[in-house]
């Protein structure tokens, strides 16, 4: 696959946390208590046998570590450092209940998968051709894990992809400090080693190719195409200064931005992309950043330990404040107009005013595009997300449904997990009968 | 300190029962000095006799949880110095050193050579002598060491020299590479040993290098069995001296060895009969620094538990130290989980189902395991997997029954308890 630019701005990060040495790997593995029936496994949305990996680590058999995660996820390698642990698997580490540190759970499957990649182990071969054939729309962590799955059964897989770059948000909107683009771009590869997985880049659905076209070409269909645009306060058309929060983030991870005039940046929103943005903007050289949030910090939608990681790299937070416009000079906004709010998030009267700004990234959330299905008849879609069971099924015979789209914009390793059982499920549905 | 800690083994007095035992760390007068200095109150130096050379390498280790030594082997032989240098440096130790112990190892053939040897220690100073009829690699080859200590007849004969010869203290140094020690025990008194010393090192290969396949510890392309030791050793070592120990026909000191690595061990080998304590290992590991805590550590101990002198510790386990036969059948314990402390790693679960006898089960409203008392054998498997400290007891049932052992009831007919988990 093309790879990304080699000057990019985010190549300025370094590992917020750092890889393991193979004697702290030891070390650390050493100290797990190899539960039985373990709560880690069952917080993990793909059940890695998380003990099981570990055990493996210890003895020396890394590469039979190695194969134990990507038996359950394919993209382990990535959800290692993108995974929040802290709220998944290391915050279900039995050593939290008597106080004790917590298995480094993500560093020690980044050292198992870092190893694999170094190596170029290979542990999958697609099975015997089946004859059938499956799109995976979007390029994405659900696409690319169900590709995999899909051509371990045998089946033809082809991925529609309406950027130049494969590997979804773990590409263009990872925070670089968990991982940077050129490396999600080895894990792509890595996917992608299987063989027989045809990639269409540049490629929209269903502008370029139509739903009916794909029908007719295809035996399945997996929907992974993620979320849409960053949604915005409203004012922000034609100021230059004003942008998507994740579009931001692309702009920095694959190219080169200029900040060298910002002295101060606002980030509207209190979820993690906002987290992520005021990180980053940190990290690359802007002194006063600020997080304007319409609620109070407890209240946050963000993790609390990734707001604290912000907090220490000298971010800081305006809470109970909402945004109304933009103050604007000659195109550029040069604040935004406020209004202080209650508990309840609700405006208080007569309290407007400015916060000076000369960047500002809108983080509140991005669009939800279910309505692109809109030519599937028998595909629900409710509040902008495409309705499945369990299995990934829509509504439609041979359409499945995995990721973003689906959930409404969670995990890397919860489209991991969507896009490997939605194969299961295509699987189970081609071979019917047979 | 109300506490006094001088060790009397067979007459050979330290102002403590630590010892150095007859290894590297008791190889010169410097050393020897050095550990005097950080207070250990007696070394056995390191075999004397004609001195050898040794390979390279000569050590290997079980590393477990990050931490290598747990066992210990190694393949060097006995001093590889000059004779006349040792004896000078012994003399030097004795002359600083007056009210510390410096026991001279010794292993030689011949009744001339024995003669000698032994003179030439006790002219340099020596408050003792340990006969090293234990060594189980190289020198057994030629017809020393252990080939000496495994023959009773050989023990004898050679112990009897050594005691013809000697004014000082006598110990005889036992190798575990037997089945059964108590006749080897047997056989050095007999000769006229003052007091034995044991165990010594277990024949042994520590390990493979699975890159060369060669095994370790690694001579170029060969290697050689060692002398097994450190920690892993010590439950066989404490056998050992509770066998002499405990047996009415033996009737000299102890003096204990195997896989001390600090106080508590320590105190191990003195409860079951041990007079003083040798180490090595945990020295070779960690250095003679190790001996403070080991003094304070037996002080304080004693003190706690109103002991004044060693000599009322020493033996004091071995009544407890029964034949199976005795052991009180009816005597009747349960697991108890606390629910409180208890974090959910199950594994108390997993080792009582595949290990034990599945009477731990899961509980449908929390994190915590059941146990099915009336199942549970009392085995506790599940106590020494849990990795809470206190949170699984062993509480004792008072099942209505009177103590009776197997000997009594095979005796007397004594009626024992319904089996538990036995269907």
């Amino acid at each position: 696959m093309g790879r990304v630019p080699a000057d990019r701005a985010e190549a300025v990060f370094e590992d917020f946390k750092a890889a393991y040495s193979l004697q702290q790997a030891i070390a650390e593995s050493e100290r797990c208590l190899y539960c039985y029936d373990a709560p880690c496994i069952q917080a993990c949305p793909t059940t890695i046998d998380i003990p099981t990996f570990i055990r493996k680590i210890a003895t020396g058999n890394v590469k039979g570590s190695a194969k134990t995660i990507f038996d359950s996820n394919i993209l382990g390698m990535s959800c290692a450092r993108v995974c929040p642990v802290e709220v998944l698997c290391v915050g279900d580490c039995v050593y939290n209940r008597e106080d004790s540190p917590p298995i480094q759970i993500g560093k020690l499957q980044r050292f198992a998968t870092d190893a694999a990649f170094e190596a170029g182990w290979r542990f999958y071969e697609a099975g015997a051709d089946t004859g059938k054939k499956v799109a995976c729309i979007g390029g994405g962590p659900a696409s690319l894990a169900a590709a995999h799955r899909l051509r371990m059964y045998g089946h033809s897989v082809t991925i529609f992809e309406k950027r130049d770059v494969l590997g979804g948000l773990n590409t263009t909107g990872v925070a670089p400090y968990k991982m940077r683009a050129d490396r999600s771009e080895d894990e792509v590869d890595w996917v992608l080693g299987i063989g027989g997985i045809e990639v269409r880049l540049g490629v929209s659905v269903p502008g370029d190719v139509s739903w009916a076209e794909l029908e007719s070409e295809f035996d399945a269909i997996f929907l992974g195409f993620g979320l849409g645009p960053d949604k915005f306060v409203g004012g922000e058309e034609g100021l230059s200064n004003v942008h998507g929060a994740v579009d931001f983030i692309e702009q920095f991870k694959l190219g080169a931005v200029d900040l060298s005039d910002v002295k101060r940046a606002l980030v509207l929103g209190g979820g993690n992309t906002a987290i992520d943005a005021v990180r980053e903007l940190r990290g690359l050289g802007v002194s006063d950043v600020r997080m304007v949030y319409r609620g109070s910090e407890a209240a946050m939608a963000g993790y609390q330990h990734e707001w604290k990681a912000a907090k220490v790299e000298g971010v800081r937070g305006v809470w109970h404040t909402s945004p109304v416009s933009y103050e604007v000079d000659e195109g550029r906004a040069t604040g935004v107009r406020c209004v202080l709010t209650d508990e309840s998030k609700k405006k208080v009267p007569g309290s407007e005013h400015v916060i000076d700004a000369d960047l500002v990234l809108v983080a509140i959330g991005q669009a939800k595009i279910g309505e692109l299905v809109a030519g599937l008849d028998g595909v629900q879609v409710e509040w902008g997300c495409v309705v499945t069971d369990a299995s990934g099924a829509t509504g439609r015979k041979g359409v499945y449904c995995g990721g973003d789209c689906r959930n409404g914009g969670k995990e890397v390793v919860n489209a991991a997990a969507e896009g490997r059982d939605s194969a299961e499920a295509i699987h189970a549905y081609l071979m019917g009968g047979q | 300190m109300g506490v006094d800690l001088t060790s009397n083994t067979a007459g050979i007095i330290s102002p403590n029962p630590f010892w150095l035992a007859s290894a590297p760390p008791a190889n010169s007068g410097a050393q020897v000095m050095r550990a005097f200095d950080a207070g250990w109150g007696g070394a056995v130096w390191k075999t004397l006799g004609t001195p050898i050379q040794n390979v390279s390498s000569r050590f290997g280790a079980i590393k477990w949880k990050g931490n290598a030594g747990v066992g210990f082997n190694n393949i060097e032989l006995i001093t590889d110095r000059p004779l006349d240098v040792n004896f000078r440096e012994i003399a030097e130790v004795k002359k600083r050193y007056p009210k510390h112990a410096v026991i001279v190892s010794l292993m030689v053939e011949t009744r001339d050579e024995w003669r000698e040897i032994i003179k030439r220690s006790e002219d340099a100073g020596a408050d003792g002598l340990e006969l090293n009829f234990g060594c189980p690699h190289g020198m057994c080859e030629r017809g020393m060491g252990s080939a000496v200590g495994q023959e009773p007849a050989v023990n004898e004969r050679i112990t009897s020299w050594a005691k013809e010869f000697a004014t000082v203290p006598v110990l005889v140094k036992l190798t575990p590479n037997v089945g059964d020690i108590v006749p080897h025990g047997l056989a050095a008194q007999r000769g006229g040993a003052d007091g034995v010393s044991l165990i010594n090192t277990i024949k042994s290969i520590i390990g493979i290098d699975l890159d060369t396949l060669v095994p370790q510890p690694t001579v170029g392309p060969k290697s050689t069995n060692g002398g097994y030791c450190g920690a892993a050793v010590r439950p066989i070592a404490l056998h050992m001296v509770a066998a002499l120990a405990r047996d009415p026909r033996f009737n000299v000191p102890i003096s204990g060895i195997g896989g001390v690595t600090n106080w508590r061990d320590a105190l191990e080998f003195i409860l079951l009969g041990s007079s003083s304590v040798q180490v090595c290992t945990e020295v070779m590991l960690r250095g003679y620094r190790i001996v403070e805590d080991m003094i304070e550590g037996l002080e304080t101990w004693m003190e706690e538990k109103g002991f004044q002198s060693l000599d009322q510790v020493v033996g004091k386990s071995v009544p407890a130290y029964s034949e199976w036969g005795d052991l009180d059948l009816n005597y009747e314990i349960v697991a108890k989980i606390d629910a409180n402390t208890c974090i959910g790693c199950n594994r108390c679960m997993v080792a009582c189902h595949d290990g034990a006898h599945q009477c731990i089960h899961p509980n449908p409203n929390g994190i915590q395991p059941i146990v099915d008392e009336d199942e549970c054998v009392g085995c506790n498997l599940c106590q020494i997997v849990c990795p809470v400290p206190d949170c699984i007891q062993m509480v004792k049932v008072d099942n209505g029954y009177t103590p009776a052992t197997w000997n009594d009831h095979v005796n007397d007919g004594a009626a024992l308890r319904p089996k538990k988990g036995a269907h």
